[in-house]
């Protein structure tokens, strides 16, 4: 007999309920409620045969904090209040407390519990509030319909009781596993209904090549012999579905595509990947040693020194982040970490780095159907990134939050993972690795559920109102962690051969991608360990489930590989052995239920050919006189949200866990200004170190993305060079977020969209060849568009490009903030009319089309140099000029450091064409730095400087003041470090 | 001999490696082994081969129910009785962070009525509701007993965590904190005088941050001491003229000292 009993869990009487004023606050300023007061509770609801008597110690010492909390069975806290919510999870979403508690209740108990604990919130409010109100509270702050369930009772009808809270989310259906066949001898136009029912996101030609496929007569025959029929199983047609998805294929940056230009000029483009990415790579690859594994694992990896080397990944979980940010992001962050670990033979994981993009949080429009307020948005993923991160012990080093209007549709959830891995293990290199026919198939982590069902898929179309909630889940890092600490040591004792990790496509692209190492592998599902019964064959070899790897164990390392896993209580299972017939094969309970050949799995999937045409667009250049207040001018920009400080995001993450920060992404006196760039230091007993960071700059995107992506490179590593790095050792890695370019009637300006990608691409060759930057891994996802009845949203073509860079001695460090009085400071790089897209105009309301244009010749003889000073030890602070301009830059320096400055723009290096105050102040051209430098070191840092690159335009001093002095010699900016630093913090001092 | 020192892992606990580190280096002079909790309680026996047993920080369980509670419940059903032979020989036990709550929770901290196991304070929701990484400054009681932080008076560590806030349970037990010396540790502003969030980042009770027994053998603190050993952990080494040596490393040295002449 299964009893069900709620604990409820309450802050004492006298106690503070932090989490209850939190959320009164944002109730009454965000969502206009006129909520009074609101007290919370947790709620555990325990379903088993255990008494509530045998239950009781467990209430006392486990569960209640006696110090500052109460509790008591089956009745609500005895506050006064008029409203009472329960919120509770919907079945099958991870409740990673709960099951925590039933692990801890079983070890008080000694015994099994035979049942399971749910947990949930209570929330009491108080204050002159109707239904509807409430109801607004919970749908708006309080819950998500597509992970959570709700009871709103008015607390004049609550009766204490089991009844008054809402029954346990008991998952899973007691129905055998079926298996159906797909008819797929039927019409072109019925073809792709059955691809846009199932959420499959096939074209036509990928339909037709599966039909064609099945009709051969061969084949039917083979398929006979295994007991199938000649039509696909749903599980074969689904493995095909996710892995031939644009999300596992890349299939638009594998296409064919016919280029226009400008000028009529037709090109054809056989491969962006490979013609421009790629290509870029294996030229610089033959100059450079210390490439290890680009582009075909999980994530890239190089050289760190003899020992060691280095991995990074980054990846994006944008449309599970838009329908529940908190789970979207969480798992982003979580399933990053696998792909370094899934790397080569598996790596430590050294540091996480998060770029997001969001609408504006003050964005006070009408929401189009589906959307989530980009402030619930910013707050969810930000919350779920954080709790991923520090629960995984993985510090997050750097990262950036970039606003756009046009991320009201999708925001753009960027999370980047390194790790550190021995060069050898066992004499072998430790980035190669393989599987052989006869090594056992093995699962491991978390057990298979119905959630992430369709991510891959999912991903690879517009957001809909037909988006299921399936594609969202809940991370658990606890879990993973565990996995991956039982992994190192499996690892460090050559227990497996191979290892990848369970993401997009869940086992169907995990088993199938690690089998082409052996060419063939056979499966057997029933043996797969459920979240809950009720899991039909193809779901269980697509569900996405969070916190799974799969291996390759040699048979002879089975047992030790077994035996560590129950020491550690990880769950590990075989599931099979990799074979070398050249088949897919999957078997449920015996029968065959999947039977795909390798080659057409991998190589089936037939080319897409597209259209690109580019056309320049005309913006109407601004035309306003120089303001006369350029103070007011500077305090406005610094107020911008994509200037202002992040401190709110950052001081939540911990971002020192493992000691190896070196530059914390906050630095100055009192911690608190903008880093440029993380540096590391991996091994506790070496100086040497990693420097993490990130370029992206979507407005210029407006204007021509060639100069978008361009610029953004240049910023990643002109971060680099500012905190004391250099060119030589730097990797890049690519992550494309763009609105679907393939034309179609939704889609009608697709050939402009596709040669905006174009242009990207053809900058990211010319840049990185230019940097000698090879990028090493990448990513894309390229249906970042809202489509729900006539509303189509779309976000701006984005290129965030992420670069990991080795620095022999991180003593040599610099961080961008002022450090004394007396010392120069100096403009590093000529500052050029390219007001274009930036955010001086913006905030003038105007795109121009000057946008900055990299020159990545003088840029790189000006790197060298500031290296060389650098490593002479002649710079005592060094910040990279980019949104807002040097203006922009040198306030930050000045007020990070607590000084101030007396600058003069005549001295600045400028082309012959700047002649306004603010184009100087405020112009985003590319490669520039403002640098401070003691007194006694200012003529041989000058003599350093290329020719016209350097000017020195003035001082740091102990004062508050912050004073700029015009081209025409008079006083155009006066202010004070305090009051410059007040209007940078403000906007977001949550 | 070094003194041999227990570094507990495993479970979600995730400062093991840094702070099997710091007590390892040549100024510290112990030497740290990283023991994963169940292997732990299947040799209890193993624990008696060391003088000093921490708790590094992390999220053990993940913090679920609350923090440190599920690793302080299995510790007691699991590992009662090693423990207690432990602590009754007078060997030395660390908390740090997550570590500090789990001691909290057993009881063993900061038991100033003289009572193990029996809950006496808690460390709860910081008053911000946040989770917050910032360095702090500490200020040391010179009275205090505890072998850790002899000859120590201030100290600058960075707090990382979302449950820092040290009440007790009554108003008897703060008292028999305070005049017993048992509050190690307080948050000071930079002037070095008491000063309200984010200097006092959670809004502890006297500005608590580290606590130890009446004996001052079992300690602990929410900063981490492991997370400043060398002078570029510092936030502001590139302006600051700085040892070498973290702040940080006294606490260890003593530690290991205090083992070497004593156990």
């Amino acid at each position: 007999m299964q009893n069900v009993t709620i604990l409820v869990v309450s802050p004492r009487p006298q106690m503070r309920d932090v989490r209850g004023e939190t959320l009164l606050r944002s109730l009454r300023e965000d969502a206009h409620v006129a909520v009074e007061h609101v007290s919370t509770a947790a709620l555990y609801t325990i379903r088993s045969p255990r008494s509530v008597e045998e239950l009781e110690p467990a209430r006392r010492a486990l569960f209640t904090d006696a110090v500052v909390e109460e509790s008591r069975w089956d009745q609500r806290p005895s506050i006064p209040c008029r409203w009472i919510v329960q919120v509770a999870m919907l079945p099958g979403v991870t409740d990673n407390v709960g099951r925590t508690a039933s692990r801890a209740l079983e070890e008080m108990l000694a015994r099994p519990l035979e049942g399971e604990v749910y947990t949930s919130s209570l929330y009491l409010f108080d204050g002159d509030l109707q239904r509807d109100d409430v109801e607004l509270a919970v749908r708006d702050f309080l819950a998500n319909p597509l992970v959570q369930q709700w009871r709103i009772t008015a607390a004049a009808d609550w009766r204490d009781g089991p009844e008054a809270f809402l029954p346990p989310p008991i998952a899973g259906a007691d129905h055998p596993p079926r298996v159906a066949s797909v008819a797929l001898d039927i019409s072109d136009d019925a073809l792709l209904r059955l691809s846009q029912e199932g959420l499959l996101a096939l074209n036509l030609a990928e339909m037709k090549a599966i039909q064609a496929y099945f009709h051969d007569p061969q084949r039917c025959a083979r398929r006979q012999a295994y007991g199938l029929g000649p039509a696909p199983t749903d599980v074969e047609f689904e493995t095909l579905a996710q892995t031939w998805s644009e999300h596992c294929k890349h299939k638009i940056f594998q296409s064919t595509i016919d280029y226009q230009d400008e000028h009529g000029t037709s090109t054809t483009i056989r491969s962006l990947f490979k013609s421009y990415i790629v290509r870029a790579t294996e030229e610089i690859g033959r100059r450079v040693d210390w490439l290890r594994s680009v582009f075909h694992d999980n994530a890239g990896v190089i050289a760190f020194n003899e020992e060691w080397n280095l991995a990074m990944k980054v990846e994006t979980h944008n449309t599970p982040s838009a329908l529940d940010p908190y789970g979207g992001a969480i798992t982003g962050i979580l399933g990053v970490n696998r792909d370094p670990f899934g790397t080569g033979m598996g790596c430590r994981l050294l540091f996480n780095t998060d770029v997001l993009c969001f609408a504006p949080p003050d964005y006070s429009q009408p929401l189009p159907g589906r959307l989530l307020h980009p402030k619930r948005i910013f707050e969810g993923v930000h919350r779920g990134i954080k709790d991923g991160a520090n629960q995984s012990g993985i510090p997050d080093v750097n990262g950036a939050v970039v606003f756009d209007e046009r991320y009201s549709g999708k925001p753009l959830v960027f999370c980047g993972t390194g790790g550190l891995m021995p060069a050898r293990i066992g004499g072998e290199p430790a980035h190669l690795k393989t599987a052989r026919a006869g090594d056992y198939v093995v699962m491991v982590g978390g057990r298979i559920g119905k959630d992430g069902i369709h991510g891959a898929t999912f991903s690879s179309v517009e957001l809909d109102e037909a988006s299921p909630a399936s594609a969202v889940q809940i991370g658990d890092a606890i879990t993973q962690k565990n996995m991956f600490d039982m992994l190192l040591e499996a690892r460090d004792r050559q227990l497996y051969r191979c290892i990848t990790d369970n993401g997009a496509g869940g086992l169907s692209s995990s088993v199938g991608e690690m089998a082409q190492f052996s060419n063939g592998c056979e499966l057997d599902l029933e043996r797969a360990p459920l979240k809950y019964p009720g899991l039909d064959p193809w779901e269980i070899l697509v569900s996405e489930s969070q916190e799974r790897m799969t291996l390759a164990v040699p048979p002879e390392q089975l047992e030790a590989f077994l035996a560590l896993s129950t020491r550690r209580e990880v769950e590990a299972t075989v599931l099979g052995t990799f074979t070398d017939t050249g088949l897919f094969h999957v078997r449920y309970a015996g029968d065959t239920v999947a039977l795909l050949e390798m080659a057409f799995l991998h190589d089936g999937l037939p080319e897409m050919r597209l259209p690109a045409r580019w056309q320049p667009p005309r913006f109407n250049e601004p035309a306003f006189a120089c303001p006369a207040d350029l103070t007011a001018s500077l305090l406005q920009l610094l107020g911008r949200l994509n200037i202002c400080s992040k401190e709110w995001v950052i001081r939540q993450y911990d971002h020192e866990v493992q000691g190896t920060s070196v530059v914390k992404p906050l630095v100055g006196a009192q911690n608190d200004g903008p880093s440029d760039a993380a540096v590391l230091r991996p091994l506790p007993d070496s100086m040497e170190g990693v420097i993490v960071a990130n370029g992206i700059c979507p407005r210029y995107s407006d204007i021509d993305t060639y100069h978008m992506a361009a610029n953004a490179i240049d910023e990643a590593i002109r971060n680099v060079i500012a905190v004391g790095g250099r060119l030589g050792h730097i990797a890049g890695l690519d992550n494309f977020c763009w609105p679907d370019p393939v034309l179609s009637p939704g889609t009608p300006d697709g050939p402009y969209k596709l040669a905006q990608l174009v242009r990207a691409n053809q900058a990211l060759y010319d840049c990185c060849t230019a940097y000698g930057v090879p990028c090493i891994s990448g990513k894309d996802s390229m249906k970042n568009d809202y489509h729900v009845g006539d509303v189509k949203i779309s976000v701006p073509p984005t290129l965030l490009f992420s670069v990991i860079a080795r620095m022999p001695d991180v003593r040599r460090a610099v961080t961008m903030d002022a450090k004394q009085a007396g010392d120069l400071v100096f403009a590093v790089g000529e500052t050029r009319d390219e007001l274009g897209g930036s955010e001086y105009y913006a905030m003038h309301g105007a795109v121009g089309n000057r946008v900055p244009r990299v020159d990545t010749q003088r840029a790189r003889t000006l790197y060298d140099a500031l290296a060389d000073a650098t490593q002479r030890g002649l710079i005592n602070a060094c910040h990279d000029c980019s949104d807002g301009g040097f203006a922009v830059a040198a306030a930050e320096m000045a007020f990070a450091g607590g000084l101030g400055m007396h600058l003069d723009l005549r001295a600045m290096p400028r082309a012959a064409a700047v002649t306004r105050d603010d184009t100087l102040l405020f112009s985003e051209t590319a490669s520039r730095f403002a640098v401070t430098v003691p007194a006694a070191h200012g003529a041989a840092f000058r003599d350093m400087m290329p020719a016209g690159s350097c000017g020195e335009i003035g001082s740091v001093h102990g004062g508050p003041e912050f004073t700029i002095t015009g081209l025409g010699g008079e006083v155009v900016i006066a202010s004070r470090i305090d009051e410059l630093k007040a209007a940078w913090q403000r906007p977001l001092a949550w | 001999m070094k003194p041999r020192v227990l570094v507990l892992s495993g479970c979600g606990i995730n400062c093991e490696r840094e702070t099997a580190h710091a007590f390892s280096l040549p100024a510290v002079g112990g030497e740290a082994v990283c023991v994963h909790l169940n292997d732990l309680i299947a040799q209890p026996d193993r624990l008696d081969g060391f003088h000093i047993m921490v708790i590094p920080g992390g999220f053990a369980f993940g913090d679920d129910i609350s923090a440190g509670i599920v690793l302080a419940t299995r510790l007691r059903y699991r590992l009662d009785r090693p423990l207690s032979r432990f602590l009754g020989d007078g060997k030395l036990l660390l908390g740090i962070c997550n570590g500090f709550q789990v001691l909290v929770r057993l009881g063993v901290l900061p038991a100033a009525k003289g009572q193990k196991w029996d809950q006496e304070a808690t460390l709860t929701t910081n008053d911000s509701g946040k989770f917050e990484d910032r360095w702090v400054y500490l200020q040391i009681d010179p009275a205090c007993p505890s072998p850790f932080v002899q000859g120590i008076d201030r100290l600058y560590l960075p707090v990382r965590h979302g449950e820092g806030k040290f009440l007790t349970r009554d108003d008897d037990v703060l008292r028999a904190l305070q005049a017993n010396h048992q509050i190690a540790a307080r948050y000071i502003g930079p002037d070095g005088d008491a000063a309200p969030y984010p200097w006092n980042p959670n809004g502890s009770v006297d500005d608590v941050a580290a606590v130890c027994d009446p004996s001052g053998r079992v300690f602990g603190l929410m900063p981490h001491p492991e997370a400043y050993t060398h002078r570029t952990h510092h936030p502001r080494w590139t302006r600051e003229s700085l040892p070498e040596e973290g702040q940080g490393v006294a606490i260890f040295r003593n530690a290991v000292h205090f083992a070497r002449t004593h156990l």
